[in-house]
């Protein structure tokens, strides 16, 4: 498996009342190529999962693994995307996209074209010379894909990557990224707080509760077309799905509250 | 499919419109005229308001005054010495102020245990210490060029801080996460994303060389713009005063035109709000 959790907990220091618990006992497991996400309502820790994964900070308690190995600290096997593009404004987009080789002494050539190929796959030929500030958002989410897989990580991380974009840009670019992530065989953990997003993108839906947020069901999408959301879109089952989701939130009984 | 995305994407490019151009044009012309009637005001209201040479003379009496400077009190090489140590203090106090601006930015606990003291020397009057280093280094070029280095560090230093203080921490993170060491964070992500502000505070920087190397003239010496100005006065040579103060001005300008110039240059990837 590529990834796994193993009853982490998390909780963090505050100013005023002494810690906080941000995840508690979750356990899951990601196999090699899934696309699972990670739904939960705000302040459940979503995020908190995400950068233990990626290293930046370890669990309190528990453990965990990617590609069996314990994660003790930022790893290469991981690439992470967030909902801000984090492109770095003084570079163009393909040195950009070459930014995370820069530490593993590829050589300067070689970082040039693996730049370039991915470029090809997130289809932004002919704008590797424009600044960040020359795209729009949608373009520059993509120019960040192609960074995080530039590196070739074994696992990516997506944190809300689409909630800034209007809403049919965010359709497109949600078909994009399932198209060259499904073409590329990657591990993905989107972390996101649409629900139809969750349904249209997924393998396996974790749905996580209130804070301290634990693991509370886990729904497998027995649906067609996850390279292609906007086949999988017109499906008619995608809404009982979301509304599964839905009354496990218990989002309803806050509306009535 | 991926073409429509492509389609959808790109931005309009809106074409350069001529107004524009003629606004500009407008500004350069009223800007002019406003130059025309001060000179002109210059050069004849004095003498209708019946005010002396000795305290407001004329244009033309400031030309002649400029042209007997250079021709017997040696105006050039003052200039150039004047010149020569606000850029040369300019450049040690802003280097300085950089290197400790981004020490301090990397090591809260010390930010934290140095800023009062930075507050202090911040806020106290540095022209007022020119005496004192005249005290302590003689009548020589050390007291003015320690003027300027610490008139020009705090601007810089205070720039570069705060600057550290917001550099987004999700791209230190990214960085991170992609495994570069704390020194190429630095280079590759901290020090490009405080660009803009060390350019700020170098522009403010610029402005105050001036004053430090004039003060430490002033006080103490027998060279420079600063001291013509301290021997003009002794003499009730007003034209004088005024000669060496346009120069002074003009070296401060001239300086943060080309700080401005550079600027323009490094940061070219930061989109105008005016095409």
């Amino acid at each position: 498996m590529a990834l796994e959790f193993r009853q982490v907990s998390k909780r963090f220091p505050t100013v005023t009342r002494g810690e906080v618990t941000a995840v508690s006992g979750v356990s899951f497991v990601v196999n090699e190529g899934e696309f699972v996400s990670v739904v939960g309502p705000s302040g459940c820790g979503k995020s908190t999962i995400l950068s233990m994964t990626a290293g930046l900070y370890s669990p309190s308690e528990g453990e965990v693994l990617v590609s069996g190995e314990p994660v003790n600290g930022p790893n290469p096997h991981v690439g992470f995307m967030l909902q801000k593009d984090l492109l770095l404004p003084w570079r163009d987009i393909v040195s950009n996209v070459e930014f995370g080789l820069e530490s593993r002494g590829v050589e300067k050539a070689a970082r040039r074209r693996r730049a370039m190929e991915e470029l090809a796959h997130c289809h932004l030929e002919g704008f590797e010379h424009q600044y960040p500030y020359q795209l729009s958002g949608g373009m520059r989410q993509r120019a960040a894909l192609a960074r995080t897989l530039a590196i070739d990580p074994e696992i990516i991380l997506l944190d809300e990557p689409f909630s800034a974009l209007d809403a049919q840009t965010k359709l497109l670019i949600q078909n994009s990224f399932a198209k060259v992530i499904a073409e590329q065989r990657k591990t993905t953990l989107l972390i996101t707080h649409d629900l139809a997003e969750a349904v249209l993108m997924s393998d396996r839906i974790l749905v996580l509760s209130e804070r301290p947020g634990t693991v509370i069901s886990e729904i497998r999408v027995d649906l067609p077309h996850r390279d292609e959301p906007l086949k999988r879109r017109k499906m008619k089952e995608v809404a009982g799905y979301a509304a599964q989701i839905f009354a496990l939130l218990k989002l309803e009984e806050k509306a009535n509250a | 499919m991926t073409h429509a995305v492509q389609q959808t994407d790109r931005r309009v490019r809106v074409p350069p419109i001529n107004p524009a151009a003629i606004e500009r044009r407008l500004q350069a012309g009223v800007s002019l005229t406003i130059l025309t009637l001060l000179l002109l005001a210059w050069q004849f209201l004095p003498p209708l308001l019946d005010i002396p040479r000795y305290i407001i003379p004329t244009l033309s009496q400031c030309l002649s005054e400029l042209a007997r400077m250079f021709a017997s009190e040696g105006l050039v090489g003052h200039t150039l010495s004047t010149a020569v140590y606000t850029v040369i203090g300019f450049l040690i106090g802003s280097a300085l102020g950089a290197a400790i601006g981004y020490l301090l930015g990397m090591s809260p606990f010390w930010e934290k245990v140095l800023s009062p003291y930075i507050l202090g020397l911040q806020i106290a009057p540095k022209v007022a210490f020119a005496p004192l280093f005249i005290m302590w280094f003689g009548y020589n070029a050390m007291p003015k060029l320690l003027v300027t280095v610490l008139i020009v560090f705090f601007p810089v230093l205070v720039n570069v801080l705060q600057a550290m203080r917001t550099v987004d921490r999700d791209l230190v993170n990214l960085a991170r996460a992609y495994s570069l060491n704390r020194w190429q964070i630095f280079r590759k992500v901290e020090m490009p994303s405080t660009l803009p502000n060390l350019m700020a505070g170098l522009r403010i920087a610029s402005t105050l060389a001036v004053i430090g190397v004039t003060v430490g003239e002033l006080v103490g010496g027998s060279t420079g713009l600063g001291y013509l100005i301290a021997y003009g006065g002794g003499q009730a040579n007003a034209a004088m005063v005024f000669n060496a103060i346009i120069l002074l001005t003009l070296i401060g300008f001239v300086l943060y035109l080309v700080l401005e110039r550079i600027e323009t240059r490094a940061l070219h990837y930061i989109p105008k709000a005016h095409g």
